[in-house]
């Protein structure tokens, strides 16, 4: 039986369930000092003064800081992505030294013996601040004589992209829809907040952080502080969930790093939740104007976007980077005549925003499948039939689409019989039918959302042609031990997702050794040498694949080993679960044999290095594409604003599937968050620039009791741009669930007049929605 | 400074703390317990679930010094002394329940507490019952199965403990 495809519970679990944790905040060290920041009331303001006199004198502090204590040394914080000829990238540094423009932002900062002292004296510092004007609202911070963020202005970029003759699709197009779609900013909220530990021997540096990126980080770190590459070695331990908020270079870094310098000892952060509302980068927040020309059978002509993408009061990591992953996006699974994409990147006065699960394409997927629903309004059309007019069909892949990007493969055909299937389409609408002619008060929408999304970020000469500071490629070194153990060593770094059991099930393939032989090492850069990380579906498209490829590697030169020892030539030499045999005879070896025969060294061929081992660099050719079809059924009582999902269906096309168990996982976990910005979740900032949703008391994840049960299956087309098939599924579930639950809800309101309710969709907005359209009448 | 006495996964301990130290930091930051996490500031997230006295608390509301004489188990010690994992454990770990594992302590003890009152909960209620613990990885779903599965495990039904989740 291969390994490949079966449903293997996880070698991660039983550290996990048994509390043998490896979190960054469980480390302790001998004279371990603990830092708490002050931070930013202000959402902009000049500072006047710090005093940090009296804080210095409470029990157990050893240091305070202010920001011109780092001045000299603080460099400012990364962004990878400048975007643009025309983006701008304000200085950004870790700790504010003359102005604050976010609240939240660290001004100062106590190091302490214990964690409650170093909280106790921040009272004690006292900071005087000269206020300004907080810019909250994009629009308005794009006019003339808007307050400004940053002395350049508000204007973060413009970025824009066209395919096709756009002003000839829109002319006398028999129809266009317009619409503006509001992404409300997100928290991404990892249940482990974040914390940093870092510690020096005096000439090198570890610091261990909460990250999805230790790889990058360490360059980045050195970049910033100046402490060259090589002294500086980054862990990341447990990761609790990343999201994407753990993709970034984050001040506390850099500053818990300083901070060990200057003291010599190890030194550890960890973050309160109510500190990571506030300084977790957010997600999303982006309005969207979205316009669709067509014919009146409903075949697209084109589409234009028009974006403003909240970039918050600085660039981060991949911050203008994130509208345009979306970009290519927007036209999604249709076949269109033109697409034009602009977008503008704004300043203000708020947390920068960056990756949240998706980044940029569920924006996308969002937009265009409230639009395609809004067509089929007005064209009076079923939404399912208007999509099946336009998209590609499964007989046209490969396909290049209007923004440009080569679909290797796909069948939405067969994922959305097989949604229809399993949801009941036709009944539902039949009981759809029947409510709204009873005019009965809880009425029952229907939402469809049939996306694809880009994912296996990347293929490194596309992010060079986007202006992307890095390349997209991931690494593996695979090596077999003596005693015929396997040592898989990733660049890719695990946070929840189940690297080690899927990356043990490709090597025990590849191999031939049992699953259970093989161990996976991660997040370390003094042993997982080289990588580039987790983030945007990518550790099974990329690092996946170099885990087989560096596999490959290791057989072609057991193969050697093999031929050797049967005194064969290797082209007679067949490989066969763990074995190398001779064709046509009896005589084999097996792969542990030839691992120990490597080992002693004794016999090898001549010029044969005795290392069992292989590294492998995998860089994609191309993006890997998942689609699928999601139905929502929800019940909306027109009288109250409730709604409650009665079912949702998704039907996912991930390409291959290496383990079932963890891909059904990925997916239930990002409806979950998809669902949640349809619904319940919105960082609120009051009109001073206060973030209002700063506990989880405010800003409200969703519970099991909020959730429904899931229906998932999936079809399988499998990728053709990798050799393993395989497409990404971390972020599949977030993309696509948004659109199909908002476009249920305006389904179930759209004979009282609604088009749109904006999210999250909670009962209060739902019932002023309603009242507004009907004047108080619903 | 209060001098306490509290028995933890089954030791003993005697040790002074100060007023106000939560009883999660005297178990992560005193005694090295660090299989219970902290996930929030408001008592909302439950990551820091234990059972005090056999009732699930969540160890970020209470004091240290609340917890005097009292008997603390933590996920650390809810294996039996052969190492033989609890059902809930193994229900969790047959269900793929967890991904990073960060709500698990927590989940898994409040399920269990969850079944002390009903051994037998539908999916809504186990939904209820766990309302007061977050999750932002599994979407549910599988922890409800879990839930569901250890509470057939601990009654003596189960018979399917063992077998492998068929591919699906
Ligand atoms: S840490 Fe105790 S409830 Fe969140
Ligand atoms: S498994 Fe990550 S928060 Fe529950």
């Amino acid at each position: 039986m291969t390994e490949v495809g079966r449903a293997r519970r996880r070698k991660e679990d039983a550290r996990l369930v048994t509390g043998r944790t490896r979190w960054t905040d469980n480390i302790q060290m001998p004279g371990m000092l603990y830092v708490a920041f002050l931070r930013s009331p202000m959402a902009h303001a000049r500072i006047t003064r710090v005093d940090t006199s009296a804080a210095r004198g409470r029990p157990g502090v050893v240091a305070v800081y202010s920001g011109r204590d780092f001045a000299a040394e603080q460099g400012s914080l990364p962004c990878a992505w400048p975007v643009s000829e025309d983006v701008v990238i304000p200085d950004h540094p870790p700790m504010a030294v003359s102005e604050v423009r976010y609240v939240g932002e660290a001004v100062a900062c106590v190091v302490a013996t214990d964690r409650y002292k170093a909280a106790d004296a921040l009272d004690a510092i006292e900071v005087d601040y000269e206020p300004l004007p907080a810019v909250l609202d994009m629009r308005e911070a794009l006019t003339e004589d808007s307050p400004k963020v940053h002395e350049s202005g508000n204007k973060a970029f413009t970025w824009t992209f066209s395919g096709g003759d756009i002003d000839a699709a829109f002319t006398g197009a028999p129809v266009v829809v317009e619409r503006e779609y509001v992404q409300q900013r997100l928290i991404p909220t990892a249940m482990e907040p974040r914390a940093v530990v870092a510690s020096t021997d005096g000439e090198t540096f570890t610091i261990y952080s909460a990250t999805q990126i230790p790889h990058v980080l360490r360059v980045m770190l050195a970049v910033t502080t100046g402490i060259p590459e090589h002294k500086l070695r980054v862990i990341a331990p447990d990761v609790g969930g990343g999201f994407g908020s753990k993709l970034q270079v984050t001040a506390e870094e850099v500053l818990t790093l300083l901070i060990t310098r200057r003291l010599g000892k190890p030194v550890k952060w960890t973050e309160s939740r109510s500190e990571g509302n506030l300084t977790v980068h957010h997600g999303r927040d982006q309005i969207q104007r979205i316009s669709v020309a067509a014919e009146r059978d409903g075949r697209l002509r084109g589409i234009k976007v028009d974006l403003l993408a909240d970039m918050g009061a600085y660039l981060m990591l991949v911050t203008p980077g994130v509208p345009l992953l979306g970009a290519f996006m927007y036209n999604g699974i249709y076949k269109m005549d033109a697409y034009h994409f602009a977008c503008t990147g704004v300043f203000t006065t708020k947390m920068p925003t960056d990756a949240y699960r998706g980044a940029g394409r569920p924006e996308a997927t969002y937009a265009l499948e409230r639009v395609m629903d809004e067509l089929a309004a007005e064209l009076g059309m079923d939404p399912m039939e208007i999509r099946r007019r336009n998209w590609i069909r499964h007989e046209e892949f490969p396909y290049t689409t209007i923004a440009g990007l080569t679909y290797d493969s796909g069948n939405y055909e067969a994922a959305t019989d097989r949604a229809m299937t399993l949801f009941g389409y036709d009944k539902l609408r039949a009981e759809q039918a029947d409510r709204r002619e009873r005019r009965d008060p809880v009425q029952l929408g229907i939402g469809i959302s049939t996306y694809t999304e880009m994912c296996g970020l990347a293929p490194s000469r596309v992010l060079g042609s986007l202006a992307y500071g890095a390349g997209g490629w991931e690494h593996a070194n695979v090596r077999m031990l003596p005693t015929g153990k396997v040592e898989v060593v990733t660049g890719s770094s695990p946070h929840g997702q189940g690297h080690v059991t899927a990356w043990s099930q490709i090597a025990a393939d590849a191999l031939g050794v049992p699953f259970e032989d093989v161990s996976v090492i991660h997040g370390d850069t003094a042993i997982a040498t080289k990588g580039m990380d987790t983030y945007g579906s990518r550790s099974l498209v990329v690092g996946g694949m170099a885990v087989l490829q560096a596999c490959e590697k290791v057989k072609e030169k057991a193969r050697q080993v093999a031929a050797h020892m049967l005194e064969a030539s290797a082209d007679d030499v067949e490989f066969d679960q763990g074995s190398f045999r001779v064709r046509g005879t009896g005589a084999a070896k097996t792969i542990q044999e030839i691992a120990f025969a490597v080992f002693a060294a004794h016999d090898l061929p001549d010029g044969f290095e005795p290392r069992l081992d292989a590294d492998a660099t995998f860089d994609p050719e191309n993006f890997s594409f998942p689609h699928g079809t999601h139905l929502c059924a929800i019940e909306v009582d027109t009288e109250t604003g409730q709604s409650r999902i009665r079912s949702y269906v998704a039907v996912d096309d991930v390409g291959k599937v290496v383990n079932p168990l963890i891909v059904e996982g990925q997916v239930h976990g990002g409806l979950a968050q998809g669902i949640a910005q349809a619904l319940y979740e919105e960082a609120v900032y009051d009109s001073e620039g206060n973030l209002l949703t700063t506990t989880m008391a405010d800003y409200l994840i969703p519970s099991a009791a909020d959730l429904p049960d899931f229906v998932t299956d999936r079809t399988e087309t499998p990728a053709t741009s990798n050799p393993l098939g395989v497409k990404g599924v971390g972020e599949a579930g977030t993309i696509a669930s948004t659109p199909a639950v908002v476009n249920a809800i305006v389904d179930a309101l759209r004979p009282h007049g609604v088009h749109d309710v904006r999210m999250p969709c909670t009962p209060e907005r739902i019932w002023r929605t309603l009242q507004s359209v009907n004047g108080g009448a619903a | 400074m209060p001098r306490i006495t509290v028995t933890v996964d089954g030791i003993q301990y005697e040790e002074e703390v100060e007023p106000r130290l939560l009883l999660v930091h005297f178990l992560r930051d005193r005694l090295g317990k660090t299989g219970t996490p902290i996930g929030c500031d408001t008592t909302n997230c439950g990551a820091c679930t234990v059972m005090l006295d056999g009732k699930s608390v969540k160890s970020c509301s209470v004091l240290a010094v609340q917890a005097d004489g009292c008997d603390v188990l933590t996920i650390e010690g809810l294996a039996g002394a052969d190492g033989q994992w609890h059902p809930m454990q193994t229900a969790f770990h047959e269900e793929h329940a967890l991904q990073c594992g960060f709500c698990t302590p927590g989940m898994i003890m409040s399920a269990i507490d969850l079944l002390a009152e009903n051994p037998d909960p539908s999916e809504e209620a186990i939904r209820e019952g766990l309302e007061g613990n977050l999750c932002r990885c599994t979407g549910y779903c599988n922890i409800v199965r879990a839930v569901r599965r250890g509470a057939q495990a601990m009654s003596g039904q189960s018979a399917a403990a063992n077998q492998e989740v068929p591919a699906s």
